[in-house]
């Protein structure tokens, strides 16, 4: 009985100190953010890392996701005759919720456990110690230019998935159901307000800084050898990916 | 000078390095030898503040490192030069980019002296004409002796070897050797390696020090080392099975 209370300790003062660390972490990070020196060279390829090369992930998604939000809301939509409000209805769902949520869920995908493995090699294979060795400071050289990078890229990258998803459910709705473009498009210029896009881009911005913090803090400190790098990289893309959600559900309940 | 003071290092309830003390005079090549797993590398990255010795001092020209942040520790940094175990090239850059890396990072050299310099080092180490490949496509050998041209470029100091000759061939281990006497002479460096290369280090080294169950239990001229009267020492040297030494 009492082994298992000290375990229970012991695992509650290490989760404890990790969650510390993380937010030392992150706190250093934006930091160093206003403070020079800058590396501009690092965060503009990071910033093609996060946002050029996602751009045809985010296409695809967020045209089906516009399509198939077509499809299922309109049918919901005409058992109260209300088939007109197809364009809100999806506008509204795609740029408040789906735009920033499965945007940040892609990235994560595609460049966050990237980003992780290959944080997590250069600490393993002693490359972050051989910029400390120089008298650099490794989070200015890989963690700084990757949250500035991602601040950046996520909003944009989620403007992008809004337009696709939006355009995408026009599609279905004027090909498949026979609603004429204009009426699609100018009841959602009802309906849409400045603030509505504004709350999806806060998200997307958020979002940004909870991915490339939580993807660069798992590859900093991985663990040894190829175990602890796959480890890492499981574990900050299940990390960010709940925190997306959890953080989005929070952001949600404060905009209503 | 460098001047190590009684350090102690544990992880968890091991301890690594249980009371170490030795001092390397300036220009001297100092080699530490040991079994794997011995706290060789743990020992190197005190010598730089990349870990922190629970207990001791670790003096780099009068400043201990041991307590030295920020700034302070920079400064002491900017005298070293690191051959890290497998190199630690940085994958993304090619072979002159990650040569030149310092001299952009820490100089305001014009691009053309960084130029000149870069392809001098990679020249000192034997390998001109290869600027353009990427870590990825050298070989092993290759990858030391870039390390070993990064950690020269800006002329430091000391320079730290952590093994720089593991997992090579006896003719590459061999001509790694040359490189660090040659470059050695050319510089005047004080230089630190850890090796277990047995006997091509005595060759190498001005002294060597025997580390065993955290403790270095022998320093001295190689000549002292190969006469020493120490049973672990003895059995480490000659690589016999038999002895005090416990295998693991």
């Amino acid at each position: 009985m009492f082994s298992i209370i000290r375990a229970l300790g012991s695992w509650v003062l290490s989760e404890l100190r990790g969650l510390g660390r993380s937010f030392i972490f992150l706190a250093d990070a934006v930091r160093m953010v206003f403070t020079p020196p800058f590396k501009f060279s690092v965060m503009l390829r990071q910033l093609r890392f996060f946002g050029n090369k996602s751009l045809s992930v985010i296409f695809l998604t967020g045209a089906f996701t516009g399509m198939v939000l077509s499809l299922q809301v309109y049918y919901t939509l005409r058992k109260f005759g209300a088939e007109a409000m197809l364009g809100p209805a999806v506008a509204l769902s795609i740029i408040r919720e789906l735009g920033p949520v499965l945007s940040a869920l892609m990235v994560t995908g595609r460049a966050g456990s990237a980003l992780t493995a290959q944080i997590g090699i250069m600490n393993i294979t002693e490359q972050i110690d051989a910029l400390r060795s120089m008298a650099l400071n490794p989070m200015r050289y890989l963690i700084v230019p990757n949250i500035v990078a991602a601040v950046i890229a996520f909003p944009l990258l989620t403007s992008i998935f809004d337009t696709i998803g939006i355009f995408g459910g026009s599609v279905i709705a004027s090909e498949l159901f026979g609603i004429k473009s204009a009426t699609y498009f100018s009841q959602m210029q009802d309906f849409v307000a400045m603030e509505d896009i504004r709350i999806g881009l806060y998200k997307a911005l958020s979002f940004g800084v909870i991915v490339s913090w939580i993807c660069c803090y798992k590859g900093y400190y991985t663990g040894y050898g190829a175990e602890g790098v796959s480890k890492a990289t499981t574990a900050a893309v299940v990390m960010s990916s709940v925190l997306i959600l959890v953080w989005d559900y929070f952001l949600g309940s404060i905009y209503h | 000078m460098i001047e190590i003071v009684n350090i102690r290092k544990s992880f968890g309830t091991q301890t690594v390095l249980n009371g170490v003390s030795m001092k390397i005079e300036d220009g001297e090549l100092a080699a530490i030898i040991g079994g794997s797993g011995g706290g060789k590398s743990v020992f190197l990255k005190h010598l730089i503040g990349i870990l922190r010795p629970d207990e001791g001092q670790i003096l780099v020209d009068g400043v201990d490192i041991a307590k030295a942040h920020g700034s302070q520790l920079d400064r002491v940094r900017e005298n070293f030069g690191v051959v890290f175990q497998e190199g630690a090239l940085f994958d993304s850059l090619s072979v002159f980019d990650n040569v030149a890396f310092p001299l952009r990072e820490k100089t305001k050299l014009h691009r053309d002296e960084v130029k000149k310099r870069v392809i001098g080092a990679l020249e000192d180490v034997g390998l001109k004409g290869m600027e353009m490949k990427v870590p990825a496509e050298i070989s092993g050998g290759m990858k030391r002796r870039v390390a070993l041209a990064r950690a020269l470029i800006t002329e430091p100091k000391i320079v730290l070897f952590d093994e720089p000759t593991t997992g090579l061939d006896p003719i590459i281990s061999n001509s790694i050797h040359r490189l660090i006497i040659g470059t050695h002479k050319k510089y005047g460096f004080t230089g630190v390696i850890i090796s277990h290369e047995i006997p091509a280090i005595f060759d190498v080294a001005d002294k060597v020090g025997m580390l065993y169950n955290g403790l270095l239990i022998e320093y001295g001229t190689p000549e002292e080392i190969r006469g020493s009267a120490n049973p672990f020492v003895r059995q480490f040297i000659t690589g016999s099975l038999e002895g005090p030494i416990e295998l693991l």
